[in-house]
């Protein structure tokens, strides 16, 4: 055994620190915060967000808003996804490119009004983030800018039994805020705005609140969670559960080397928008060209855990240098499929499902295979 | 960290292993502390067809643990031939035993001592304590 612990000087703390730490869960860094990355256990949390519900502290989460007769021209200019087909109180799922079609970030844009976008950005890229947007927002005087990261709480409650716990705390219908839809409303007398997104691949809600208020709304939802048998989860499951949904995690199947391309997003990228944008040109070319590596799913055939960096060869040549194909980029035990998963970069040549991989973890080689994604659907 | 538990009658060594002697077998897991710090164990590696033949000199690999989150290599905390492994563990649904029972059901080999001598440089339940509280656990 060896271990490591992380130097937890001058991490941030969310304003649910304190229940994280009534509640027993293992901290652990997590992008420059203290964050609970398990309570009960992370199996256990996995199936409760999958069969009944749980809830997560994402307060850590980053958030911007964009206002003025500008906004709208500024996110087009900024994201390759299509910002002008967002109606009001819609959510977009899209990047942040580099001219050369890396990715600075993933995040959302909710269109909260005309004129008046809020933008959600992850915890680890948020300085760079909002240096971004600051720098291309300067000298133009038709919007403005706010940094609301520190005032603005973020619990996300998630699984199928989500919408019924949360129903008798509010007022809002909650069957009428669709999918990536969202409604103001009061949660537990809390001004909320409740979001129907989440990152599990499970039905659910995000709800952002004021940063003062978020102790309060997180009591109330876990008291009515409970009977039903909602558990507190952590990033530990927040993981497990994304990783079968089969989302990219910034930092893993996203990074500034990475395209969204590449990571299997083309379906946010809308070249044809009408606004030019930042990479636009780089994702156009490669998109005629076609990328040079896919994200794929690896599901191992024998014992043992792929994790990050491991390195994948071909099942036929194995450990030949030339045969070396690509890496681990994620990789756990997955609770809901009972066996250890993967996802990896591979070239569009060897991206098919089925095809026979060798994974080298720790020096052994594991007989695998490339997978489709997700490799988990929740039944509808 | 959280409380564990390190009970008085074992050895253990700095990677988290314990030892419980039994005549000249050094009967091994792995502590309260490292099972807690590794979260739910869902697969074990251990030498399960070298009864007899393994030979462990001290601070060899003998196996390796994985949890949902990591994974974790195994040493031997004495030198000797390997004398038993604990079948069961093979099954992953009895996995639960290293994280529920570190002490009892978790134990995961026993090497026959060749130098029982080395039981002496490992640390007792007071030692390993201290070692945990010290080494910023």
């Amino acid at each position: 055994m060896s271990d490591q612990q992380a130097a937890t000087a001058a991490l941030k703390r969310t304003p649910l620190f304190d229940r994280h730490r009534a509640l027993g869960a293992r901290l652990v860094e997590f992008g420059g915060w203290e964050m609970p990355v398990q309570y009960s256990g992370i199996i256990a949390e996995h199936r409760a967000v999958r069969q009944r519900a749980g809830l997560f502290d994402v307060s850590h989460m980053g958030q911007f808003r964009v206002e003025g007769g500008g906004a709208l021209d500024f996110l087009q200019s900024l994201v390759p996804n299509d910002v002008a087909k967002l109606s009001e109180n819609q959510a977009l799922y899209t990047q942040i490119c580099l001219p050369n079609g890396g990715t600075l970030d993933d995040l959302l844009i909710y269109r909260r009004g005309d004129a008046r976008y809020m933008v959600v950005v992850n915890a680890g890229t948020m300085g760079k983030d909002w240096d971004w947007f600051a720098e291309h927002a300067a000298g133009r005087a038709d919007l403005t800018l706010a940094n609301i990261s520190d005032e603005t709480g973020l619990i996300a409650l998630q699984g199928p039994l989500a919408q019924s716990i949360l129903q008798p705390l509010t007022p809002a219908a909650l069957d009428a805020i669709s999918y990536y839809h969202c409604a103001p409303g009061a949660v537990a007398g809390i001004t909320c705005l409740i979001s129907r997104t989440g990152y599990t691949g499970e039905d659910g809600f995000e709800l952002y609140c004021p940063a003062d208020h978020v102790a309060a709304l997180w009591d109330a939802v876990l008291d009515a969670g409970t009977p039903h048998g909602l558990l507190p989860a952590g990033l530990g499951a927040r993981d497990t559960l994304r990783l079968e949904a089969g989302y990219c995690l910034y930092g893993h199947e996203l990074t500034e080397e990475i395209t969204p391309l590449e990571a299997g997003l083309g379906w946010t990228i809308k070249l044809n928008k009408g606004a030019d944008f930042i990479g636009r040109q780089a994702l156009a070319d490669e998109k005629r060209d076609g990328p040079r590596r896919k994200l794929v799913g690896i599901l191992p055939r024998d014992r043992g855990i792929p994790r990050v960096g491991h390195t994948i060869y071909l099942a036929d040549q194995p450990a030949s240098p030339g045969a070396r194909i690509g890496e681990v980029t994620s990789g756990t035990f997955c609770p809901t499929l009972e066996r250890p998963a993967a996802l990896a970069f591979v070239p569009p040549a060897h991206a098919q499902p089925g095809t026979p991989v060798a994974v080298d973890v720790r020096g052994k080689l594991i007989p695998a295979e490339v997978a489709p994604l997700p490799f988990y659907k929740r039944p509808r | 960290m959280s409380q564990t538990d390190q009970p008085e009658n074992l050895k253990y060594a700095e990677t988290h292993e314990w030892v419980r002697v039994e005549g000249d077998e050094a009967f091994i897991g792995i502590s309260d502390y490292a099972q807690d710090e590794l979260g739910e164990v869902v697969f074990l590696e251990l030498p399960w067809n070298e009864v007899g033949t393994a030979q462990f000199k001290a601070g060899d690999r003998f196996g390796e643990i994985e949890s949902v989150k990591a994974t974790s290599e195994l040493f031997a905390p004495v030198s000797g031939t390997l004398a038993r492994v604990h079948e069961t563990l093979k099954d992953l649904d009895k996995l639960e035993a290293i994280n529920k029972d570190p002490y009892g059901q978790g134990w995961m080999l026993a090497i026959r001592m060749s130098d029982p001598a080395e039981l002496d440089k490992l640390m007792d339940a007071a030692a390993y304590t201290k070692f945990l509280e010290t080494a910023g656990h």
